[in-house]
């Protein structure tokens, strides 16, 4: 754990700001502030994932955990804030972030195939004007064989289930050969059948090393699926190791006291 | 089909479909990004454009008209991303407010000042010309390797087949950039994509593509092509590409059957008149996209309402 976690180094002379060493973590945000119209939806939020780790954001609704996500990306403004990813800059790093969007944040009447979304997720080594050659080809398939999706590659993306969009949403972050996947809300509406898939999916990804945050409302899973938890509303509530900070005081600090007791006790909590 | 054809309607054909090609392509994008009314926009606001270009310049030179158009669409669409951002108003609502008041501060200007002289009123505005840009020198086919009658043909038929290829070119280049902008606009940007710079530039270049058929057809047209084929390919295919190519190919078929149809439609009915070639053309083209509407093999929406979240 110790070398995972940031180290705090002192700059050496002239009296220069301290500055963390955030190389280790896959995705470091700090006082981060987004403001949709007057009402701040984060504010002044620090974080730190841990590399090799999967984490869970968790928070109710309006919270801001989507935000946080999209504003680390660059999706939605920030007013405030800092992203390294590794370290380094975002705009430096791009292509070791993966993102799937909320499942509904797109019209899936657009027209376009399945395997075509999956090659969107080459756009970076394709760049303007390079073709689309059999080898992209193969690696969509493969990418799509891994989500259970393989038969579907030449379907229109309308004619999916919640469940079936969702992993080939899944599928076109895995052609990005990314080292950080941040899902938002990934298995929100979808079959049991999907969850597990993605489950399966996730895990592989960390056995390999990668990373993975994801926004996450089911309570119930939370100690099943994931090692580390992010908890938000509006501020950080807190971040850590699940064994340790999720537990009833916790969650009723993010909730607000609004969870019921019964709902806690059937959690399995640290 | 002999001589008279080639010095008559030849041009006029052309020119049509080079008009309908180009604004038909960038419409595709248009509507699957629900900005269809930007056509509609621009083709209106290119009327104050053009008087405030012939009261600055004096002339009805096409390269002043051009410009004014040009400039008036760029304040448009400024002005609409403008009242978008400052009013939080969604953006149909912005772009219809934008041009109806500028084009009727065109027609204000227009009554107010000296131009009933000049060949510039509201009808031109609309219908444009086409029928008038006839090649003189082009007395048969062979005339299209005279290099002498060929330097005579109309100045619009050289311009526009310049915009379409313009358009097309844009269109191919951009082809990977305008999808995934278009169908997943958070994706892009996590990609590094310069989203509102594709965004701008699909805007020009529709503009680029109205301005153009605008001069040579008149607006009815380009409001037109921006919509129906692109809505009618959509119906035809579940793939981009195909789409993109439904589109230009219904353009072209709408711009050749309602010139046809209008110049001989009525004689082949016993009539002894002609009717509007642009309103013709439009009107094709909006059959074209009943009967896409009614026979188009992917006409009905698929898939499950995606609400939550």
């Amino acid at each position: 754990m110790a070398k995972t976690m940031p180290r705090v180094q002192l700059a050496a002379a002239g009296g220069e700001a301290v500055r963390e060493d955030l190389s280790a973590s896959p995705l470091a945000v700090r006082g981060l502030t987004v403001s949709y119209g007057n009402k701040p939806a984060v504010f002044s939020i620090d974080a730190t994932f841990r590399a090799e780790a999967m984490t869970a954001i968790i928070g109710p609704n309006g919270a801001g955990k989507s935000t946080l996500l999209k504003a680390a990306l660059g999706i939605v403004p920030r007013l405030s804030g800092r992203v390294t990813v590794f370290g380094e800059a975002l705009d430096k790093a791009r292509g070791r972030i993966a993102y799937v969007p909320q499942r509904a944040s797109v019209d899936w009447d657009f027209p376009t195939r399945v395997v075509d979304v999956v090659i969107m997720g080459m756009q970076r080594e394709l760049g303007l004007l390079r073709l689309v050659r059999p080898a992209h080809r193969k690696r969509a398939f493969e990418c799509l064989e891994r989500v259970g999706m393989v038969d579907f590659a030449d379907r229109q993306i309308g004619q999916l289930s919640g469940g079936q969009q969702q992993r080939v949403f899944l599928a076109r972050a895995l052609a990005q050969n990314a080292d950080i996947y941040l899902l938002d809300e990934p298995f929100a509406g979808v079959d049991a059948a999907t969850e597990k898939a993605i489950i399966d999916v996730l895990k592989a990804l960390k056995a390999d090393g990668r990373s993975v945050v994801c926004v996450h409302h089911d309570l119930a899973t939370v100690a099943d699926y994931f090692d580390d938890a992010f908890f938000i509303n509006v501020r950080k509530i807190a971040e850590g190791r699940i064994a340790s900070i999720f537990n009833a005081e916790t969650l009723q600090a993010t909730y607000g006291g609004r969870l019921a007791s019964t709902h806690i006790d059937q959690l399995r909590l640290a | 089909m002999g001589a008279e054809f080639v010095t008559l309607s030849l041009t006029p054909i052309l020119i049509g479909v080079f008009a309908a090609i180009a604004c038909a392509l960038p419409g595709n994008f248009l509507i699957l990004r629900r900005q269809a009314l930007i056509g509609d926009a621009i083709s209106h606001v290119v009327l104050p454009g053009i008087v405030v270009a012939f009261l600055v310049t004096g002339t009805t030179a096409s390269l002043a008209m051009m410009v004014g158009a040009a400039v008036a669409a760029v304040v448009a669409v400024v002005l609409i991303e403008a009242i978008k951002r400052l009013g939080r108003i969604e953006p149909g609502a912005a772009m219809g407010v934008t041009f109806t008041s500028l084009f009727a501060g065109g027609v204000l200007l227009l009554e107010q000042t000296d131009t009933s002289a000049v060949h510039l009123d509201v009808q031109h505005a609309l219908m444009g010309n086409l029928e008038s840009l006839i090649w003189f020198s082009g007395e048969g086919w062979g005339s299209l390797l005279d290099p002498v009658a060929l330097a005579d043909l109309p100045v619009e038929l050289p311009r526009m087949a310049v915009v379409c290829a313009l358009v097309i070119v844009f269109t191919i280049v951009l082809w990977r950039p305008l999808a995934i902008t278009t169908f997943d606009e958070g994706f892009a940007r996590t990609l590094g994509m310069p989203v509102n710079l594709i965004g701008f530039t699909l805007v020009v270049m529709a503009a680029i593509a109205a301005v153009a058929a605008f001069d040579a057809v008149g607006s009815i047209i380009v409001i037109a092509m921006f919509i129906c084929p692109p809505a009618a390919a959509r119906l035809m295919t579940n793939r981009l590409s195909h789409q993109v190519l439904w589109s230009a190919a219904f353009a072209a078929l709408s711009a050749v059957l309602g010139y046809v149809a209008a110049g001989y439609g009525p004689i082949w009915l016993g009539g002894d008149y002609a009717v509007s070639a642009a309103g013709m053309i439009a009107a094709v083209s909006g059959i074209v996209l009943g009967l896409a509407v009614l026979f188009g093999p992917h006409r009905a929406r698929v898939g499950e309402a995606v609400g939550e979240g």
